[in-house]
C-alpha cells in the first residue's frame, strides 16, 4: 500500500503503456457510442419522418426500428469487445506492472 | 385519473418515461380490483423463498464488508443479473409495454436511451469504481479530499436521491398492488416497508442481492413466456404483426414514426444526459460495483447486465406491439366492453391483460407477483444504499472519525435501515394522493448533477480540491432541485402557479454544467496548502485506479 510501490509502478514504462493503450481504447469506444446515440437523438428531433420509412418496398420494417435494433446489438458487442480485451490483454499488463514493482521491493 | 397514470408510471426506475406519460393518452382508474388469489399465492411463494435466503444470508453477514458488499464475493454473472434487476423495475415492464401499446415506436426510442448509458459506464467508470471504492461511492470522492466535509456532502445528496426515489417507489407500489392484488393501499405500503426492513437488516447485501437475482430471473422468464405466446399468434412474423398492428391502431402508419415525445431538441438532449449520467450517479447502482471480487468481475457484470437489459427491452417492444392487437381488439379488457375505451385497471395494465389473454389466470398471477417482487427488490436496494450513507459515511467516518468498531457500525446501519423503512412507510402514506411523477425525475436530476460530476472529476481530474468538490456537489444538488421546483411539473402542476419559471422539464443539461463549472472554478482558485497536498495525492490514487493495487479485496468465506 505504500506510496513507494505506487512510485515504482508509475516509473515503469509498462504502466505508461497500459494507461495510454487502455485509455485510447476506452475513449474511442465511448466516443463511438456517444456519437451514434446523440446523432440518433438529433435525427429523432429534427428529421423524424426519415426514421418511419420502410427499409424496402412493401416491407413493414422501418429504418428507425432497424437502426435501433442495430444499435442495441452493436453497443452490446462493443461492451463485449472491451471486456474481452481488458480482461485479458490489459489485465495481464497490469499484473506485470504490479509484479515488477514487488520485485524491486525485495 | 391523470394523476394515477403518473403515479403508476413513476413506480420504477425511469423518470422520463414516467413524465412522458403525463398527459398522454393512457388513463388510469383508482378502484380496487377483486382479490387476485393466483397472484397472492405466487407472491407468498416468492416471499417464502426470499425469507429462506435471508435466513441463510444472516448467518453469513458478520462484518461490515458482508453487510455492505456481501464480502465482495459476488461473481460478475450474479452481479450482472442483480444490476439488471435494479434496472428493470415494474415501470419498465408495465410502463414501457403501455408506452409501446399507446405510442408505438416512441417507446422503443426511450428504451434505447435507457440502455445507452451502460456502455459508457463500462468504458469510463466501472474499473476505477471497483479499484478505488470500498462500500459507498463517497469512498472514491473522499479518497484524497477532506473526509468529513466531502462525505457529509455525498451522504446528503445520496440520501436526497434515495428519499425521492423511495417516495416514488412506495406510492407506486401501493397503487399497483391495489390494482393487481386487490389489497388496501395502506396494507400494501406496510407489507413492502416491513418486508424490506427484514431483508436488509437481517441479510444485508447478501440477501438484497439474491432477492434481486431471483426477481430478475422471474422477470426475464415471465416476460419471455408472454412474448413467446403472444408472438406465436402471428406466426413469429414481424411483418404480419406490424401489418395487423398498424391496421387497427388509431395512429395508423404513424405508429412506427417518432412522435412528439422528443420533438424538442433541448428536452431530447437533456433527457439523454439525465438518463445516461443519472444512472452513473445513483448510489444503489454504484454500490453494486463494490460487491464483486475485482475490476475483472466488475467489467463482466456490466457486460451481463447490459445484455439482459437490451434483450428485455426488445421483448417489451414485441409485447407492446402484440398487445395492440391481442388486448386492444378484445372487448373483454375494456370497461363496459367498449373497444378503444378505457382499459380495465388503467393504461398501465397492458402487460397484465396480455398475459391473461395468452396464458390465463395462472400467467397473470405470475406476472403480478413478479411486479410486486420487483418493487420490493428495488426498495431494498435503495434502503441499503441509504443506510450505508448514514452508517458508513456519517457515523463511522464523520462522527466517529474512523474509530467506530465494526459491530457498532453494523448496528447503526441496521437502525438506519429500520428508520428508513418507517420513513418510507410514512412518506408513502402522506404522498398517496400527491403527484409524485416529478420525484423520480428529481432523483435522476440530483444524481446526474450532484453525485456524478464530483465523482467523475475525482477520478479523472488531478486538480479537484475539497473546496471545488463541495461547491460542485452542493451547487449541483441545489440547482437540480431548483430547476425541477421551477419547472412545469412542480411549479404549475403541484403548486398551481400560472406559468413555470424554468421552461424545460429536464434539469440535467443545465444543472450538470453548473456543477462542473463550480467545481472547476473553486478548485482552480484554491491555493491553500491542503489543496496542494490533495493535488499531489492524485498521483498515487491514479496508479491505484489504473492497476487496482491496494484495492479492497474480497473477504474469505
Amino acid at each position: 500500500m505504500s506510496s513507494a510501490m505506487y512510485e515504482r509502478m508509475r516509473a515503469n514504462p509498462k504502466f505508461q503503456e497500459l494507461v495510454t493503450r487502455r485509455g485510447r481504447f476506452a475513449w474511442t469506444l465511448a466516443i463511438v457510442v456517444l456519437t451514434m446515440f446523440y446523432g440518433f437523438v438529433m435525427v429523432v428531433a429534427f428529421n423524424p419522418t426519415a426514421l418511419g420509412q420502410p427499409v424496402a418496398e412493401g416491407s413493414m420494417l422501418t429504418v428507425g426500428v432497424a437502426v435501433e435494433l442495430f444499435m442495441f446489438i452493436f453497443f452490446w458487442s462493443l461492451t463485449a469487445v472491451y471486456v474481452k480485451r481488458a480482461n485479458s490483454e490489459f489485465d495481464a499488463l497490469t499484473q506485470e506492472v504490479v509484479k515488477e514493482a514487488w520485485k524491486e521491493n525485495k | 385519473m391523470r394523476r394515477l397514470t403518473q403515479l403508476g408510471t413513476a413506480l420504477g426506475f425511469f423518470a422520463v418515461a414516467a413524465m412522458a406519460f403525463a398527459g398522454g393518452p393512457l388513463e388510469g382508474v383508482t378502484e380496487k380490483q377483486a382479490t387476485n388469489w393466483h397472484a397472492i399465492i405466487m407472491f407468498c411463494l416468492f416471499v417464502m423463498m426470499t425469507m429462506g435466503i435471508t435466513y441463510w444470508a444472516s448467518s453469513r453477514t458478520k462484518s461490515t464488508a458482508d453487510f455492505y458488499t456481501a464480502g465482495g464475493g459476488i461473481t460478475g454473472f450474479q452481479n450482472g443479473l442483480a444490476i439488471a434487476g435494479d434496472y428493470m423495475s415494474a415501470a419498465t415492464l408495465l410502463g414501457l409495454t403501455a408506452m409501446v401499446y399507446g405510442q408505438g415506436y416512441d417507446g422503443y426510442i426511450y428504451m434505447l436511451a435507457f440502455f445507452a448509458g451502460w456502455p459508457i459506464i463500462l468504458f469510463l467508470m466501472a474499473e476505477r469504481l471497483r479499484n478505488l471504492g470500498k462500500f459507498t461511492f463517497s469512498d472514491i470522492t473522499a479518497y484524497r479530499l477532506d473526509q468529513g466535509k466531502v462525505r457529509t456532502m455525498a451522504a446528503i445528496s445520496s440520501l436526497t436521491v434515495v428519499c425521492f426515489y423511495l417516495i416514488a417507489q412506495m406510492v407506486g407500489a401501493g397503487q399497483l398492488i391495489k390494482l393487481l392484488f386487490g389489497l388496501e393501499y395502506n396494507v400494501a405500503i406496510f407489507a413492502v416497508g416491513i418486508l424490506m426492513m427484514v431483508y436488509v437488516t437481517f441479510g444485508g447485501m447478501v440477501a438484497t442481492t439474491w432477492v434481486q437475482i431471483i426477481k430478475a430471473c422471474m422477470l426475464l422468464c415471465g416476460g419471455t413466456l408472454v412474448m413467446f405466446l403472444a408472438f406465436s399468434q402471428f406466426g413469429f412474423s414481424f411483418q404480419t404483426l406490424l401489418e395487423k398492428a398498424t391496421a387497427v391502431h388509431k395512429l395508423g402508419p404513424k405508429l412506427m414514426y417518432p412522435g412528439s415525445l422528443l420533438a424538442d431538441p433541448v428536452t431530447a438532449i437533456s433527457l439523454g444526459l439525465g438518463l445516461m449520467f443519472g444512472t452513473a450517479g445513483l448510489p444503489h447502482i454504484l454500490m453494486r460495483f463494490f460487491t464483486v471480487t475485482d475490476a475483472k468481475e466488475a467489467r463482466k457484470s456490466v457486460l451481463y447486465a447490459s445484455g439482459f437489459v437490451a434483450y428485455f427491452f426488445n421483448v417489451i417492444f414485441l409485447m407492446g406491439l402484440c398487445g395492440i392487437i391481442i388486448v386492444g381488439q378484445n372487448p373483454e379488457f375494456f370497461e363496459g366492453g367498449v373497444l378503444g375505451g378505457k382499459l380495465i385497471g388503467g393504461g398501465n395494465m397492458v402487460a397484465m391483460h396480455l398475459s391473461k389473454a395468452v396464458g390465463g389466470d395462472m400467467l397473470l398471477g405470475f406476472l403480478a407477483a413478479v411486479a410486486f417482487a420487483t418493487i420490493l427488490a428495488v426498495v431494498s436496494g435503495l434502503a441499503l444504499a441509504g443506510a450505508s450513507a448514514i452508517s458508513h459515511d456519517l457515523y463511522a467516518r464523520v462522527i466517529k472519525k474512523g474509530t467506530a468498531t465494526e459491530t457498532a457500525e453494523i448496528r447503526v446501519s441496521k437502525i438506519a435501515t429500520i428508520c428508513l423503512g418507517f420513513v418510507a412507510i410514512i412518506l408513502g402514506i402522506l404522498f398517496e394522493k400527491q403527484n409524485i411523477a416529478f420525484m423520480v425525475g428529481l432523483a435522476f436530476g440530483v444524481a446526474a448533477a450532484a453525485n456524478f460530476p464530483v465523482l467523475i472529476l475525482s477520478m479523472y481530474w488531478k486538480g479537484l480540491t475539497t473546496r471545488g468538490a463541495l461547491f460542485g456537489g452542493y451547487g449541483g444538488l441545489v440547482s437540480a432541485v431548483l430547476f425541477v421546483l421551477f419547472s412545469k411539473s412542480v411549479w404549475v402542476d403541484v403548486l398551481h402557479n400560472a406559468a413555470p419559471l424554468f421552461p424545460y422539464t429536464q434539469p440535467a443539461l443545465f444543472a450538470m454544467p453548473i456543477a462542473f463549472l463550480l467545481a472547476y472554478i473553486f478548485s482552480k482558485t484554491d491555493s491553500s496548502v491542503r489543496a496542494g497536498l490533495e493535488i499531489e495525492a492524485f498521483e498515487d490514487q491514479y496508479v491505484r485506479a489504473q492497476t487496482g493495487y491496494g484495492a479492497a479485496s474480497a473477504s474469505n468465506h
